[in-house]
């Protein structure tokens, strides 16, 4: 095969589709592949599957004896594959390989882009916390022998040698905090990374004057082991949004992200999405997305246009319809021309209305920042309301009042309420993990804790979006093994469905197939014509002698013979009628929002028992559903897969996506279930209930501690010894109270089995 | 009191050489794939010596 379609000619065979399809991908595996030393090429690929040791050992030995490959190396962690390769060895034959193992795999760019940088932050931070550890035990001991009864030279000694390990790492680990607080005050607002710099910069700088002058008190400590706790929290929160990401990326499946352009010559080449210009000729073979919007030169086909609008039923386009950026091609190979270009394409605009979507949310204030902008500048008066008042009481003697105000900003330093929210976003994440639902970031689960509305897409999320065959003409083994492998040729829903009814029996050697736009599929066996597709296509190549049973959607026949009627019903998902139940009995209020017409959308809604329904929706109609809501003061859920779904998935103040979903409406989800049954959308809100709960205990046991501690401090009987252990303790009790997260919740990841369907990756999706 | 001339420094360099350490096993990439290493060491490799 060659990387390229230059000498795949303009032949509309299913074969040939398959090799120019092939190809595409390829091109576009080989933009993701970046030089090494000797000329070598490597790649990075994740899979999802990778699940044990033996996954490891499969996939390296299995790899290893391509001898074109040089180097294989499985990271279990994060579901990768590394490779380095020879660059003459195509990049599609490792992913065939791959699949061939079971292992479907998509590639990542591993050099560029946010991946590293993000894998760089979380790096940047242990270190921090390595060194902050470091400081906080060797300042601890010494402390304690100062505790303990040390005094004069030895006591000064010690402070020295505190001194001098504290400073360095105060400087190196705190610069998160201080780079933080510095640009909230330059942006002129407060966070609780302005008090925490504070605190701990005025600690080491008291601790340092005492020092200086031989004095008794020093909180480098304290000081350290704030960073250090704090540090655990940020990193939590960092690995947390690092997993997520990985998880979420893994989720995408491989597409061509560019076209076959017929060449004046007639020869295919590939060439990225940016590059196609305006009124180029695209070869579309069965399987490919349509790349930017086009209208059909040449060729009829069925068309997918359910991530587009929502609609289940494929439509049967013909020369001179337009297509919209993001529609699959179905059945027969066509030739389209462009008439936009990608930044103008329907896609481009999806992305626009989620960019914009996406703005409105960004108004959304964190529970912690909402407190910060009580707590931060309540802690900064109060320091100051010490110092005059101490400055008052002691007739102007500026030592002692700046050492207590200071006292006062170091005891009430937000270590708690800094680990407060992130501690229990890690559990909660954690928990929703180990249920097959990936979490975005800690955020999500704050707003998901707080929607009081839910709106739901119809095909794709309450049903599984793939027809199913409900009722079939009994079949003899002939007319089931001709029919399963005829339809094996189409990628036809249909098709699908009536591959997944009938059980592979024997295999039937058939001739050619041919495509009949909006009518079937067609071959020969045995020198007589079988046919799929419409009923009363197929039934006149049957015969009209022998009626059949019942009229179905879809029907098989050989040629003479009584056809086979096979009817479709798009089947909604095991357990949407307990969800929707389960949904109602939180008090959250359903409505159906569909792109689908009403008489679909009616017949679901009558079965889940729903009376909300808005269909035919387009995009912008479900934006504007959700922002009427928004603007009745209401908190709503989305939950859809689409495209056209993805900026109203943006839009909603929590929002959710199948692991089934259009790449976008994945990356603009603030959730990702990975199961096929829609139990996580309840489940995913009791958890979301439940840590919002706990955070707010969590700042209740918090500022509880503060208010025994502040006005100890603002008394001037704070000691050194009283600081370490009041932070150290309130620290574990947050920590300890977020772990009840984990505690007295149904396991419920046993009670159903995670069962993630194998995507097919080398489908375009 | 003078031995404590000696025994600090020598407890914080045992300290540093932790963090020194850790920070290597950092560099080296041994915390990049922690749930691979435990599944390797059951992986049987075939060019075992005899």
């Amino acid at each position: 095969m060659s990387c390229c379609g230059g000498d795949i000619i303009a032949d509309r065979s299913l074969e040939n589709a398959e090799a120019i399809s092939l190809a595409g991908k390829n091109a576009d595996l080989l933009s993701y592949g970046h030089g090494q030393d000797g000329g070598l090429l490597c790649y990075v690929f994740s899979s999802p599957f990778i699940h044990c040791g033996s996954c490891i050992a499969i996939i390296e030995k299995e790899l290893a004896k391509e001898a074109r490959i040089k180097s294989v190396r499985v990271n279990l962690t994060l579901k990768r594959i590394s490779l380095v390769v020879d660059p003459k060895l195509p990049p599609i034959e490792i992913v065939q390989k791959l699949e061939q193992l079971g292992y479907p795999a998509m590639p990542l760019d591993a050099e560029k882009g946010e991946e590293s940088a993000h894998g760089k932050e979380a790096a940047k931070l242990l270190r921090a916390l390595a060194v902050a550890g470091f400081a906080a035990m060797n300042v601890m001991l010494l402390s304690v022998s100062n505790w303990s009864g040390a005094d004069g030279t030895t006591r000064d000694f010690f402070h020295l040698v505190s001194a001098l390990i504290a400073i360095p790492a105060v400087a190196y680990s705190g610069q998160v905090f201080f780079r933080s607080a510095f640009l909230a005050l330059s942006k002129r607002h407060l966070n609780m990374d302005v008090p925490i710099s504070l605190a701990v910069i005025l600690a080491v700088a008291m601790s340092l004057y005492e020092t200086l002058t031989h004095g008794s008190e020093a909180y480098f400590d304290a000081a350290v082991s704030l960073l250090f706790f704090l540090l655990i929290g940020r990193y939590l929160d960092q690995m947390m949004r690092e997993r997520a990401r990985n998880a979420v990326s893994g989720l995408t499946r491989l597409a061509a992200r560019g076209a076959n352009i017929i060449l004046p010559s007639g020869k295919l080449e590939y060439r990225p999405l940016d590059e196609i210009r305006v009124g180029d000729l695209i070869r579309l073979v069965p399987g490919d997305r349509v790349p930017v919007d086009s209208k059909i030169v040449s060729g009829e086909s069925d068309f997918d246009l359910s991530l587009v609008n929502g609609e289940s039923d494929p439509a049967v386009l013909k020369e001179g319809a337009s297509l919209l950026a993001g529609t699959r091609n179905l059945t027969s190979t066509i030739d389209i021309k462009t008439t936009q270009t990608s930044e103008k394409s329907f896609l481009a605009e999806v992305s626009r209305m989620l960019d914009a979507a996406e703005n409105g949310r960004g108004n959304y204030v964190r529970i912690a920042d909402r407190l910060a902008r009580i707590y931060a500048p309540a802690v900064h008066l109060l320091a100051l309301a010490a110092f005059i008042i101490w400055m008052v009481v002691t007739n102007g003697d500026w030592h002692t009042s700046l050492y207590v105000a200071i006292s006062v900003l170091i005891i009430t330093c937000p270590c708690a309420l800094g680990l407060a929210v992130p501690v229990v976003h890690v559990i909660g994440a954690g928990k929703l993990f180990e249920s097959g639902i990936l979490m975005k970031d800690g955020c999500a689960l704050e707003r998901l804790a707080e929607i009081d509305h839910v709106l739901l897409d119809k095909t794709g999320t309450l049903t599984t979006g793939i027809p199913q065959i409900v009722r079939a003409s009994e079949l003899s083994d002939k007319v089931a093994g001709l029919a399963r492998s005829l339809a094996g040729h189409s990628s036809h829903p249909s098709s699908k469905a009536i591959q997944a009814y009938l059980l592979p029996g024997s295999e039937f050697k058939i001739g050619r197939t041919v495509e009949i736009a909006g009518k079937g599929i067609e071959a020969t066996y045995n020198g007589k014509k079988i046919c799929l597709g419409r009923p009363d296509w197929v039934d006149e190549i049957a015969g009209r002698k022998s009626k059949p049973a019942f009229s179905g959607d879809i029907a098989f026949a050989i040629e003479g013979e009584r056809a086979a009627h096979f009817t479709l019903l798009e089947k909604l998902r095991d357990d949407a009628f307990q969800t929707v139940r389960a949904i109602e009995a939180f008090g959250l209020p359903i409505e159906i929002l569909s792109g689908d017409n009403q008489a679909k959308v009616t017949l679901i809604a009558e079965e889940l028992k729903l009376d909300k329904v808005h269909f035919a929706q387009k995009p912008a109609d479900k934006i504007a559903r959700i922002e009427t809501l928004k603007q009745a003061g209401k908190f709503p859920l989305m939950v859809g897969d689409g495209l056209n779904d993805a900026p109203s998935l943006a839009a909603g103040h929590a929002s959710m996506a199948p692991a089934s979903a259009s790449d976008i409406g994945r990356q603009a989800a603030d959730f990702v279930f990975t199961r096929n049954d829609l139990e996580a959308i309840p489940h995913a809100i009791q958890i979301a209930r439940k840590a919002r709960r706990l955070i707010k205990q969590n700042f209740g046991l918090a500022l509880a501690y503060n208010a025994i501690a502040v006005p100890l401090a603002m008394g001037g009987m704070i000691s050194p010894l009283f600081a370490a252990i009041a932070m150290s303790t309130s620290s574990l009790v947050v920590i300890g109270n977020s772990l009840r997260l984990r505690a007295n919740m149904k396991n419920w990841s046993r009670t159903t089995q995670v069962n993630p369907k194998p995507l097919s990756r080398l489908e375009t999706a | 009191m003078n031995i404590l001339i000696i025994l600090i420094p020598i407890a914080i360099g045992l300290g540093l050489l932790g963090l020194v350490a850790f920070l290597w096993s950092l560099q080296a990439g041994q915390y990049e794939d922690l749930d691979g290493a435990a599944a390797r060491i059951l992986n049987d490799d075939e060019e075992l010596p005899k």
